[in-house]
């Protein structure tokens, strides 16, 4: 691969991560760890491969009229195709997605590794976002997205979301 | 001709968008808006699961059917889904209730299905049973908190539990699908399915200070053969109204 064509596509690929959630201000679907995979074929054309997150998320469908977009937008022809296996996780989520997570008042995901979801009724209490306040009472296992639960924090009394790990 | 894998997949597929389309009847109902925001975000994920496994079902089908064929084009006997999931949503405890007794059975079944021996299947099964894991604990803590609330709450989840009791004996059936699937390590085996959803259950009514009801004599059954109750045919009328006012529409 030539210099030129490597640096070209490092950008095609920086143009796909850079498009933004449309729920989550500021959170990129790179930052999210949705892209599995950007190509660009002999003729120019862009496939792109996303896992998406929740299997009802009404947020995928804009997301891959999002990319699309920004790529047409640059000139390239794509195609958005979903990958369901492996499954994603919020573990994929970035550091950096984390951190804008965190600075938009929601806090991020903990990290669940090789542990499955639980059925445990009684779940540990998300730290608040704002005061960092560690005790917060549960309002419902659901948010204002299928993402996130809805919390309120005890020593700051603000009410806050959390993104729900899966 | 449907095979048993067509067969199994429009079950799995109408199970799911039956429950959420009678979720989706009682938004705005919910005791509280949070609840509300539960039951619509626990009905876009059975919405989601359906989609996959329409789409599925096409590809596998042949025919050029697309997801929304098998949702809005099909007639009401063609669905197969159990009969617990049509029950309609007479108060608060019935919705729960029957959300509960559906999700002990897909937190085990979306699990187990992880490891099938069909790919597209243990690709959704690693997917949705961390879903339906969120789903059981929601409708588990409030089986618990009705059950083990004030009076009328307890008598109301009583009686949801004991009028929806006899539909599930249907989620364990097992005809020559299952058997064949089973053997073919598509899906699950029900006897684990069933002691699963058995251990979830016993821990959570006991939380719930509610009694177990008896085995059910005789079992609501024949959701999975196309036979349903009378108000099926009202829920599919609605959810298919616009796409069969306007064959073809887009939305």
């Amino acid at each position: 691969m030539s210099a030129e064509t490597a640096s070209s596509a490092s950008a095609v690929e920086a143009i796909v991560l850079a498009v933004e959630d449309p729920e989550l201000p500021h959170v990129t679907i790179g930052d999210l760890g949705m892209v599995r995979s950007v190509t660009i074929d002999g003729a120019g054309g862009v496939e792109v491969v996303l896992t998406p997150t929740y299997t009802g998320c009404p947020a995928t469908e804009q997301i891959r009229d999002d990319v699309v977009g920004a790529l047409t937008e640059s000139g390239l022809s794509a195609t958005v195709r979903f990958a369901m296996s492996p499954p994603w996780t919020t573990d994929w989520i970035t550091a950096e997605g984390r951190r804008k997570l965190r600075e938009a008042g929601i806090t991020p995901p903990e990290h669940l590794g090789a542990s499955t979801v639980s059925v445990t009724l009684r779940q540990p209490a998300p730290a608040c976002p704002r005061c960092g306040g560690r005790e917060s009472r549960l309002i419902s296992e659901f948010g204002g997205t299928a993402c996130k639960s809805s919390h309120v924090c005890t020593t700051c009394l603000e009410p806050f979301e959390r993104f729900k790990a899966i | 001709m449907q095979t048993p894998l067509l067969t199994f997949i429009l079950r799995q597929g109408d199970r799911s968008l039956v429950l959420a389309q009678r979720l989706l009847e009682y938004i705005t109902r919910a005791p509280e808006i949070e609840e509300d925001m539960a039951l619509s975000n626990i009905a876009l994920d059975l919405i989601g699961q359906a989609r996959i496994l329409y789409t599925y079902a096409g590809e596998f089908e042949g025919l050029g059917h697309d997801e929304d064929h098998f949702a809005f084009q099909r007639d009401p006997d063609q669905f197969l889904s159990p009969i617990l999931v049509e029950r309609p949503n007479t108060d608060f405890a019935h919705v729960i209730v029957r959300q509960f007794l559906h999700d002990a059975y897909a937190v085990p079944l979306w699990t187990r299905l992880a490891v099938s021996s069909d790919a597209t299947l243990a690709g959704l099964g690693a997917k949705a049973s961390k879903e339906a894991a969120y789903h059981l604990r929601h409708s588990s803590a409030w089986v618990i908190r009705l059950g083990d609330g004030t009076e009328e709450s307890h008598e109301r989840a009583t009686n949801a539990l004991e009028a929806l009791w006899p539909c599930t004996e249907e989620l364990f059936e097992i005809d020559e699908i299952d058997a064949e699937l089973f053997t073919a390590g598509v899906s699950p085996d029900p006897t684990e399915l069933r002691a699963d959803w058995d251990r979830s259950i016993d821990e959570v009514l006991a939380m719930a200070t509610l009694e177990r009801p008896e085995p059910p004599s005789p079992a609501v059954t024949g959701g999975l053969g196309g036979l349903h109750e009378e108000d099926f045919d009202r829920l599919i009328g609605e959810m298919q109204e616009l796409a069969r006012a306007h064959p073809g529409v887009d939305w």
